[in-house]
């Protein structure tokens, strides 16, 4: 086994349970929230994507490059622009709501 | 690897991991959102500035669409359609994936190592399998193919053994290198695969589904990060696949159901709806809106449950205004929020929150289910099994031993249903036909806009 792969490995393990810790905090109210946020993340193939789109090996890399650039990039922008607008949503009682709550209530 | 080049990764991981951390509560996330996005641009601007990127034509091409496109349909879709925008993006996320794979493949041609192929095989065929099961999916939330499941005989038998046998030829290429045709073959069966396997499963699954294929995608995102040498790939995957995988056992456990039940489940939910009687055989209060509005009215305390059908009526406007209107009244309203109500993780929570219902009005199963004995009226809009009482008492139920409200304990009980016929689950609720329920059937926004205006009228 190459060092490459222990050291890939040892990335992996750590980086699931960190992710498994830090995730299994997120209450479910905010747990669509967490898929389209994780989503946007997980976008981050657009780096290998970019790589293969502008490196030039050959014609079939390039466009195959291409299409994964624009995949990755719709997950990336519309992961994070549809996030914040679902948290935009959220709010707690109380009077401090701006966002035009017709008919508040008193109790 | 320059030693900026990783340096940038390591700080996007960080911010990628802080992002995470920033969802833990509604108050620090969009902070969170900005350290994601932030992190985002510092990985994608660090990798432009790599070495090996000659032309720049094609990517800017690639950013240019794709942010259109993200941008029109994250500013256009309405949230009733999250759970079909979440499918659409793993399918995304998928084909990216294994594009990418396929692309590394081509450029190595005969010389990759065993490491490389390993990986690169991984990733195309989890990707492709992603890719197709996601499209499969959305067919299902959009009604382009039927909800319920699809099944033959021997399917089950079938799909693990394509899938075992795709492994296997994944393994074969780790210790024979440079095989391009079982490459191929490999990716066009988790082509196949994520159609296949997906066929059988019901609508009501959805949430367990989406929320494997958020982790699949995560997956083969790590794979890339594998093939190509790429830290942050890797620690990004794993976030995506980890947070999928603890989806979906939280999913599976608010059903009651094992993974594997979910996945291989679908030929015991088909034969069960011969089981039950005929219907007209059991007697339901069926009731008018006023009948219902003069329960609300002398209601203290009310608690609703909303279901799918609230989504697919789009009733989660009026119903907050019939919270208002009740709370109005001096009326304490409460919204009890099932893990796996709608058809993905966290559906109602949205759906609510975007129609203004302050989020701590929304309470879980647990801080919820003691309530009911002390309430005057519950609401159920367009929820089912989360409400039958079949999954306390009745071991030949299919969600036998599920979590579910309490809500029969209530004084009375106000289900707004379409019509009386069973849902494709096909489980009988015998809470429709207790004495304390009365069923006011049609649209659910019209019948809340009806309860609005009685409300109105009577005092």
């Amino acid at each position: 086994m190459s060092s490459e792969l222990i050291f890939g490995l040892y990335i992996f393990v750590l980086a699931t349970f960190v992710g498994y810790q830090v995730i299994s905090r997120v209450p479910p109210l905010l747990h669509t929230p967490l898929m389209s946020g994780t989503n946007a993340i997980s976008g981050i193939s657009l780096v290998g994507s970019l790589v293969a789109a502008g490196a030039e090996h050959n014609r079939v890399s390039t466009i195959l490059g291409f299409i994964a650039v624009t995949a990755a990039t719709i997950n990336v922008v519309g992961g994070f622009m549809i996030t914040d607008r679902m948290l935009r949503m959220f709010r707690r009682r109380g009077p401090a709501s701006r966002e035009g709550a017709s008919g508040e209530k008193s109790s | 690897m320059t030693p900026l080049l990783s340096l940038a990764y390591l700080v996007s991981s960080i911010l990628f991991i802080l992002c995470l951390r920033g969802l833990s509560s509604p108050e620090s996330a969009r902070r969170g959102i900005v350290m994601g996005e932030v992190g985002m641009f510092i990985a994608v601007v660090a990798t432009l500035l790599h070495k090996e990127i000659i032309s720049y034509t094609w990517i800017i091409a690639g950013v240019c669409l794709g942010s259109a496109i993200g941008t029109a349909i994250s500013l256009r879709i309405p949230m009733t359609k999250m759970p079909e925008r979440i499918a659409l993006s793993h399918c995304f996320g998928g084909l990216a994936t294994a594009l990418v794979g396929v692309s590394e493949y081509t450029h190595y041609e005969g010389h990759v190592s065993r490491l490389t192929t390993g990986a690169l095989g991984f990733e195309t065929f989890f990707g492709f399998l992603t890719f197709t099961g996601s499209i499969m999916a959305f067919g299902k939330l959009q009604g382009l193919i039927t909800g319920a499941p699809v099944t033959y005989k021997g399917q089950n038998f079938v799909n693990i053994a394509l899938f075992l046998g795709s492994l296997g030829m994944l393994a074969y290429q780790v210790i024979v290198p440079a095989q391009p045709n079982l490459f191929y073959a490999t990716s066009g069966i988790g082509f196949a695969l994520g159609v296949m396997a997906v066929l059988p499963i019901g609508g009501a699954d959805m949430p367990v589904v989406i929320s494997l294929l958020n982790s699949y995608a995560g997956l083969a995102a790590s794979a890339t990060g594998f093939a190509i040498g790429s830290n942050i790939l890797i620690i990004s995957g794993a976030l995506d696949g980890s947070s999928g995988l603890l989806l979906s056992i939280l999913m599976s456990k608010a059903m009651n159901r094992s993974f594997a039940n979910v996945l291989f489940g679908a030929f015991g939910t088909a034969i069960e709806p011969s089981a039950t009687p005929a219907g007209g055989a059991v007697a339901f209060n069926e009731a008018t809106i006023d009948d219902a509005a003069g329960v609300l009215r002398a209601a203290q305390n009310v608690i609703v449950v909303p279901g799918y059908g609230m989504a697919v009526s789009q009733a989660q406007h009026a119903v907050r205004d019939l919270a208002a209107s009740l709370q109005k009244r001096g009326v304490d309203v409460k919204y009890a929020i099932h893990p796996v109500a709608g058809r993905m993780p966290g559906h109602m929570n949205v759906l609510l929150a975007e129609a203004n219902v302050p989020y701590d009005e929304l309470y879980d199963l647990d801080n919820i289910n003691d309530d009911f004995p002390r309430t005057d009226a519950v609401i159920v809009v367009g929820a089912n099994d989360v409400v039958n009482p079949a999954a306390k008492k009745d071991p030949g139920s299919p969600i036998y031993g599920m979590p579910v409200f309490n809500v029969e304990q209530s004084r009375s009980v106000i289900v707004l249903k379409r019509s009386m016929n069973p849902g494709f689950s096909g489980v009988e609720n015998e809470l429709f036909f207790l004495p304390n329920t009365m069923m006011v059937l049609g649209d659910a926004k019209k019948t809340l806009l009806g309860f609005i205006a009685a409300l109105k009228d009577g005092h």
